[in-house]
């Protein structure tokens, strides 16, 4: 899927994945074993699965191989970028299959081996990819157990798999391997219907906490990342940038680096690039190149890019809407209205973006940093005029992604400079100066609140806005009896790319609603915990802040002064999140120290128990960068926020001393998204435990110390 | 100018000829195809480049060839002694300290460092000895936990 196409999905929560529009001959160059493939037009006997358009479904989706050494490929268009995946589905494949979780290898983006996929993003892999994998395992199964039934001369239903055998029930020394099954066959199976799976009590691998299986490669440095390869004649690759967002090249003087030896310099309009063998002489050459610029008026900065939101963001979409907004006002006793603030975030991967790239014969092959394989594969062919056949993306880890590396803007230049320099190989790794200026950030918002209650704390009127925020999160699960959502955009409202960042727009819309929800508490004298679950008609929604507040242990109790403690929750990917945090606040300095947070998740069934609270707690951790420090610094095109010395990630005597993570029991449902749900809590559980410690309420993310004390004078 | 350095790597004697002002991170990683010590930032603010220079952790981004010659640099990949893993690399392990496993040569070598130092750190001294190396993922709060397993095998006179 192109990059514009993921625009148009990203600030939506999906039921459904969308659909691919690929379709591939994936057997033509697989070895024996047996095979299984899906024929995705008839996809929608997988649960929770509904096709959208039937002629768009890629040819074959997930698949896997049991091999003549009965070890098994499990072929998958996602990557791993540290949230588990390549853990997580395999435990899945080893369980529907009988195998050893150690004998799965997860062949994963390599768009020449594995079957067409969208991309990794929006929590969508437990929960749309793994049923493919899970029935494509348990088919493999009932191939395997019919072919051990020729074999043993024993019909089929007196035959069971276990840890890669096929055993007689009766007698258990009448046995064969996967891999003496599987020698010299090349058994090809398509999955038209959906076998039968295990249920949640039968599981053994399914629900059980292993240990990530990249593990050893990643604390040995033998995990390769897309700047890690190295090719003979390597060389590296600097471009010449412009000083802001939207400047236009005047003119260029590229004598004093070419004058450098070992130095080529290649200029394709305003895109010129310096190569070298030492990737510092590389950069030293690039800083020779004098260039001057023209650029444009600045239209905002981050202090005034709300009023430019407001302003620009002029096309509106109703999202929710139901009873009547006019009626609510009438039926309530209190009124509020409110606006909420958010300012630009960098994903800041702490790996920048990367690829390698060969072209030669008319074929290009590229390690690149990707979200988003076949869309890097569809750009590139698009760009270079060439089948996407000839275009190879190969297998690689991520250092990070949370949305930014959906963009593939590295791949397409270093897709450029490879063809310029026809069969050597090049690389192109950003500074991070340069990762900091073509982020895709998550964008600035506004939302703008009104709402009303009555005296006994029943939310009656609801009228959520949202600005450059999208839609996701913003389900009306509190169950507003009157209430409308509306998203409002427009064009050209930024001055650089703004994009998907870990659960796209909903920590924002999310931050908004919750800090809301306990101003009309609090407003009326009521408990948040009691004014929320007062409201709330979504079940699993009441599980979530159930949960969380009983591990918290919460009181109406305060705690004293200077101490406060913050509830938010929400939904996305699926999953109902519920974060509770405890914070310390110096009411001289305005320092806030989280102490202590407690995640509380409907997830549906969980695969990997560790692996999910793993992902809670980083969604803590990288959460509180948003609530507390984090904020783009720009002049209009010009990305004045450069490095970590002047945008503060969390540090380790930030983050929370004690993160707790629980999940509603719920095995037997089917599994939700993880990797992003808890982290749209954050903001409104910091803003609501500030206001309990000391009473400032700030509007605005993050929670700067300036804002703290700018609110205690209005308190 | 090119120049003659001769240095310690992981244990090997090796010599290489480069200008004295190249920064060890670029060397290790081009020079030596040890890409396991990593770019992150270029200016000493993330720590993912960490190595230890005679037992000390530094930023090999900001690291010349001139202040490494005639001294012992191990790098991520010199740690484990053959399949055996160094007791903080497999603390790492057992703890899942880590999420995509970028920053993760550098906590460990920052960690092995701190160690070297103190061994037995108390939780605010790891994270005295920890802050400035930088996590996106949020892997903090395992590696807290693999430090300290670390510290207490290491005692144990491993
Ligand atoms: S790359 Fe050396 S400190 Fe960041
Ligand atoms: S594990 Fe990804 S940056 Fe630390």
């Amino acid at each position: 899927m192109k990059p514009d196409k993921i625009n148009e999905y990203y600030f939506h929560d999906f039921d459904t994945p969308p659909s691919g529009m690929d379709r591939r001959d994936f057997l033509r160059n697989l070895g024996g074993g047996v095979i299984i493939v899906f024929s995705l037009s008839q996809l929608s006997f997988i649960s929770g699965m509904k096709s959208r358009n039937e002629d768009e479904f890629p040819k074959f989706n997930a698949f896997l191989r049991v091999k003549e050494d009965g070890r098994v490929d499990c072929y998958s268009g996602k990557i791993e970028m540290g949230q588990g995946i390549n853990t997580s589905l395999a435990q899945t494949l080893a369980e529907e299959l009988e195998i050893g979780l150690d004998k799965v290898d997860m062949i994963m983006g390599e768009t020449d081996l594995v079957p067409h996929d969208d991309g990794t993003w929006g929590s969508m892999t437990t929960r749309f990819h793994d049923p493919l994998i899970r029935a494509a395992a348990a088919e493999a199964r009932i191939v395997l157990i019919e072919l051990a039934s020729e074999a043993l001369k024993i019909p089929v239903a007196e035959l069971v798999a276990e840890n890669g055998v096929v055993y007689a029930k009766a007698d258990k020394n009448k046995k064969i391997t996967y891999a003496e099954l599987t020698k010299g066959q090349k058994i090809v199976r398509s999955l038209s219907e959906k076998p039968p799976l295990k249920k949640a009590a039968q599981h053994k691998i399914i629900g059980k906490s292993f240990l990530r299986t990249d593990a050893v490669k990643k604390v040995t440095g033998k995990a390769l990342y897309s700047a890690d390869i190295r090719l003979p004649g390597l060389l590296y690759a600097k471009i010449v940038r412009p000083p802001a967002h939207g400047a236009k090249l005047t003119s260029v003087d590229t004598s004093a680096a070419e004058a450098k030896p070992g130095v080529k310099v290649f200029k394709d309009g305003d895109f010129v690039v310096v190569l070298h063998a030492n990737p510092e002489k590389a950069e030293e050459a690039r800083n020779l190149v004098k260039t001057n610029w023209e650029l444009q008026p600045s239209k905002a900065d981050n202090e005034t890019i709300f009023a430019h939101i407001l302003k620009t963001a002029t096309q509106s979409n109703t999202r929710h809407k139901g009873g009547n907004l006019e009626t609510g006002k009438k039926e309530s006793e209190i009124l509020f209205s409110n606006e909420y603030l958010d300012g630009y975030k960098a994903h800041a991967s702490i790996e920048t973006h990367a690829a390698t790239a060969l072209y030669e014969k008319g074929e290009l092959t590229i390690w690149a940093s990707s979200q988003t394989p076949f869309g890097t594969r569809q750009e590139l062919a698009d760009l270079l005029k060439l089948p996407k056949e000839k275009i190879h993306v190969k297998q690689i880890f991520l250092g990070g992604g949370f949305g930014g590396k959906i963009y593939n803007r590295q791949a397409t230049e270093a897709a450029r400079i490879a063809k310029m320099v026809e069969g050597t190989p090049v690389q192109i790794s950003w500074t991070r100066q340069e990762e900091f200026m073509y982020d895709m950030f998550r964008s600035a918002a506004v939302v703008k609140i009104n709402s009303g209650i009555t005296k006994d704390g029943i939310i009656k009127y609801w009228d959520f806005n949202t600005y450059c925020a999208g839609d996701r999160g913003t389900d009306p699960f509190y169950g507003f009896p009157n209430h409308q959502t509306v998203t409002w955009n427009g064009k050209d409202i930024h001055p650089f790319g703004t994009g998907a960042w870990r659960a796209p727009g909903n920590p924002t819309n999310t931050f908004a609603r919750e800090s809301h929800m306990d101003i009309m508490a609090h407003k009326i004298g009521m408990d948040p915990l009691e004014f929320r679950l007062k409201n709330l008609k979504d079940p699993r929604a009441i599980n979530s802040l159930k949960l969380a507040a009983e591990k918290f242990g919460w009181t109406k109790a305060k705690p004293p002064k200077g101490t406060g403690r913050g509830i938010a929750l929400g939904i996305d990917a699926g999953t109902f999140a519920t974060i509770i945090v405890e914070v310390t606040v110096n009411e001289k300095t305005g320092e806030v120290k989280v102490n202590r947070a407690v995640v509380g998740q409907d997830m549906g069934q969980v695969i990997n128990p560790e692996g999910a609270a793993i992902q809670a707690e980083g969604c803590v951790n990288m959460g509180l960068g948003y609530s507390l420090y984090e904020d783009i610094e720009f002049n209009w095109g010009k990305v004045i926020s450069s490095n970590f010395n002047n945008y503060s990630l969390p540090l380790f005597s930030n983050i929370p001393p004690v993160i707790e993570s629980y999940t509603v029991a719920a095995q037997d449902e089917p599994p939700q998204g993880g990797g992003e749900p808890a982290i749209i809590c954050m903001g409104g559980a910091v803003a609501n435990a500030v206001f309990e410690a000391c009473g400032a309420r700030v509007f605005r993310l993050p929670i700067t110390p300036e804002r703290i004390l700018e609110a205690l004078k209005k308190a | 100018m090119e120049e003659k350095i001769k240095f310690e790597l992981n244990g090997k004697p090796v010599e290489v000829q480069l200008e004295k002002t190249e920064k060890l991170l670029w060397v290790l990683r081009t020079h030596f195809n040890l890409t396991g010590t990593k770019y992150g930032c270029g200016e000493g603010y993330c720590g993912s480049c960490t190595v230890l220079l005679n037992d000390e952790p530094v930023r090999s981004c900001g690291t010349t060839m001139e202040e490494v010659a005639g001294k012992k640099v191990v790098t991520i990949e010199g740690l484990a002694d053959g399949d055996k893993l160094h007791p903080v690399q497999q603390a790492f392990v057992e703890n899942d300290a880590l999420q995509c496993g970028y920053c993760t040569p550098g906590m460990i070598m920052n960690a092995v460092g701190l160690l070297k130092r103190n061994p037995s750190p108390t939780r605010q001294e790891i994270i005295d000895g920890m802050n400035d190396n930088l996590c996106r993922c949020g892997a903090h709060t395992r590696i807290f936990k693999a430090i300290e397993m670390a510290a207490a095998t290491m005692k144990g006179g491993k």
